[in-house]
């Protein structure tokens, strides 16, 4: 595929970008730089630590004696490790930004220099984060998000290292003056209604962390999986320092206790002990993640959310970049009578940062997350994702049962495949079928339930999936596209999958297993005229 | 079980160029049928292991022969498209098939795509982009010309766009 002709249709998008390379020209009157902290060169001189450490370490190690070997190892590692350290420190001492009247500019680079500016209107967001070793210097990182097409739109832009009350004012200054910026320009006539920036606003909290919802942390999946993952990376570390975990004193007694006792103790206490282990991780990162979790309407129609104990985050959101919300329900979540809440908006960037930077409320009982949607709403009415649905055909659960049938009749297969030489796996094979057979019968039920959609007022919403029960409302008006999909099997039972192309969220919400009529009808009427011309009827 | 009473979605007007029957099969023999000559000359050379590679070329290259009659065919039949003073409407697909509209105002970039293999037919493609992360619509298997029209109407016609098509 060799792109030939490329045709900016947004003409104006790339005029602004071709201005801001030019911009570099000072003109009068302009602000000056502002440097990064030089706190920072103590962060990044701590790169020379791991190649000290480990020299020190082969030092004592080897009683002093190096050979040629080890001596190049730990020299081409401090070289390595100096590079980056330096490359580094040339970028604290060489960063510099300012905001003039209509731009945040960037400048950066010794060498090879590179200055960017954005136009202050194409930025849509400014997250501040402070890692655990920044907050130690009281440090932050900006990440600014911003609507810009071309090459440069792949690059973040970000500043690490600037301190709290820097961080915190480029923050404000981005986004509050921004939505000042608008108010006065929308509101030329009578100025005095323009919002003051200097005015701090005073935001009453739409959601703040209330500590009975870490009842909700085990539910959720980081806890056996957290405990796997460092399980992991222990034995992959051990294993690269050429240590057989296995082999170690420890572990080997820790096996004999366990082959020791009879069976039908030794499995359950170990599932018990792993679900504990697993417990005490998942509400470990629930603490990390979501201590001092605050969600605020700040003025200027910003969404505000700071948490993090160790790892400081605060995320804003434009309310006018937000086009729905989503209510997510993990299917041990659910069980547990909780969910969680996302904002679906442009400009945050990829499917895992809208992940990570679209969460609006953690883990919480449902009702505490639909009364934040119901508070988000424009006019603070009940939210649509808490609206009743309209359940799709019965065809749809039994596609749903089949297919949970086929993956029961898969799995079996391949533990029945051995049975031709040795008939046990047969027996193994039967006992498998019978336990999956209900369970895939029962997921297939489930998930055809979750399976709703509706047109509530200015949103559309739609629901599905089981392990992760999906709600999602959509504005109407965010909606910038349709697809209309049928597998040979939909086109079998008269059904389609709609769906709604956005530039929000993750850019496609589906509403699966409708009916033709029903999925074309709904299409029309969530947004007129644009699938009506291609519609017969009769 | 067709549904009579409701709305039903009309094919779009333009077919594809007849070559592109051609390309959908060179580009899907690309795969299937050196493999089924590979297994097929290692039969000859190396009677010993017939009873691997033996079923082994049935199998490729049956599958080969039904996917190269069946799906060019299937394809030509259903990928369609249309461009109107509003949207672009697009299908395509041949087990799984897709009806695609975009409204032109919410376009953001208009692309020609061209493959060496498309060259080779004389078939261009175009792709156009929304502010939507979930991919562009395709039109593939176009005349070259044809294709450049259409890219210079859709650029007439989303060059009023005001914002950022968001």
């Amino acid at each position: 595929m060799t792109p030939d002709a490329t045709r900016d249709v947004n003409g104006d998008v790339t005029r602004e970008e071709k201005v801001g390379v030019e911009h570099g020209a000072p003109a009068a009157a302009e602000p000056d730089w502002h440097r990064l902290s030089m706190r920072l060169i103590p962060v990044h001189l701590t790169w020379l630590v791991a190649p000290v450490v480990s020299g020190v370490g082969t030092l004592i190690g080897t009683g002093g004696r190096l050979n040629l070997q080890a001596l190049l190892t730990i020299a081409s590692f401090t070289v390595a490790f100096l590079i980056v350290a330096g490359i580094n420190l040339t970028r604290v001492l060489t960063t510099g930004y300012r905001i003039t009247e209509a731009r945040l500019e960037l400048r950066s680079g010794l060498l090879f220099r590179s200055r960017r500016s954005v136009p202050l209107e194409r930025i849509r967001s400014a997250d501040v984060t402070a890692r655990p070793l920044h907050r130690l210097l009281g440090l932050a990182t900006v990440n600014v998000g911003a609507a810009v097409h071309g090459a440069s739109a792949a690059r973040s832009l970000s500043l690490d290292g600037l301190t709290l009350p820097q961080a915190h004012a480029l923050q404000q200054e981005l986004l509050n003056g921004r939505a000042a910026r608008l108010v006065r320009r929308s509101t030329a006539a009578d100025r005095d209604e323009a919002v003051d920036p200097a005015e701090p606003p005073v935001p009453a909290p739409v959601a703040e962390l209330s500590w009975t919802w870490l009842r909700y942390a085990p539910l959720t999946i980081w806890g056996v999986g957290g405990l796997l993952a460092v399980l992991g990376i222990c034995y992959n570390t051990l294993h690269e320092m050429q240590i057989d975990p296995l082999k170690l004193g420890v572990v080997h007694q820790l096996v004999a206790a366990f082959t020791a006792v009879p069976l039908w103790v030794a499995v359950p206490a170990l599932l018990l002990l792993v679900a504990a282990l697993g417990t005490v991780v998942a509400v470990g990162q629930y603490v990390e993640g979501w201590y001092g979790y605050r969600l605020e309407r700040e003025d200027g129609g910003v969404l505000r959310l700071r948490r993090g104990l160790w790892k400081h985050r605060s995320v804003s959101i434009e309310e006018r970049r937000m086009r729905g919300l989503e209510l997510v329900e993990s299917l041990l979540l659910r069980w547990g009578g909780g969910a969680r809440l996302y904002a679906v908006a442009t400009g945050l960037g990829n499917v895992e940062e809208n992940r990570t930077r679209g969460i609006l409320v953690p883990p919480a009982p449902r009702a505490e997350a639909l009364r934040v949607a119901d508070e988000l709403s424009p006019v603070r009415q009940a939210s649509p994702v808490a609206a009743r649905l309209t359940a799709h055909p019965g065809v749809a659960r039994r596609r749903r049962i089949n297919r949970g049938l086929a993956v029961v009749a898969l799995v079996t297969a391949v533990v029945a495949l051995p049975g031709i030489w040795v008939p046990q796996f047969l027996v193994a094979a039967g006992v498998v079928a019978a336990v999956l057979l209900p369970c895939a019968v029962w997921l297939g039920v489930d998930a055809y339930r979750a399976l709703g959609h509706a047109l509530v007022g200015d949103h559309l919403v739609a629901r599905s999936g089981t392990f992760a029960r999906r709600t999602v409302a959509l504005q109407r008006t965010g909606v910038i596209g349709w697809t209309v999909s049928r597998s040979v099997f939909q086109r079998r039972s008269g059904l389609l999958t709609l769906t709604a192309t956005t530039a929000a969220g993750r850019g496609a919400y589906r509403v699966r297993d409708v009916t033709l009529a029903e999925g074309l009808s709904l299409a029309e009427q969530a947004v007129p005229d644009l699938l009506t011309p291609f519609l017969e009827r009769g | 079980m067709p549904h009579h009473e409701g709305p039903r979605l009309r094919p779009p007007h333009h077919r594809v160029e007849r070559r592109a029957i051609a390309w959908w099969m060179v580009r899907a023999a690309l795969i299937p049928v050196p493999t089924a000559l590979v297994t097929g000359v290692l039969y000859l050379l190396i009677p010993p292991a017939r009873f691997v590679f033996g079923p082994v070329f049935l199998v490729v290259a049956l599958f080969a022969l039904a996917y190269l009659t069946v799906m060019p065919l299937w394809r030509y039949r259903v990928h369609r498209w249309e461009t109107t003073d509003h949207a672009v409407y697009t299908s395509s697909g041949w087990l799984w098939q897709h009806w695609r509209v975009a409204p032109l105002s919410r376009i953001q970039t208009v692309d020609t795509v061209r493959g060496p293999l498309e060259q080779l037919f004389g078939l261009s493609g175009i792709k156009v982009t929304t502010a939507s992360a979930s991919g562009a619509l395709i039109i593939r298997g176009l005349d070259r010309g044809r294709a450049a029209e259409v890219v210079e109407h859709l650029t007439n016609a989303t060059q009023a766009t005001t914002g950022d098509a968001t």
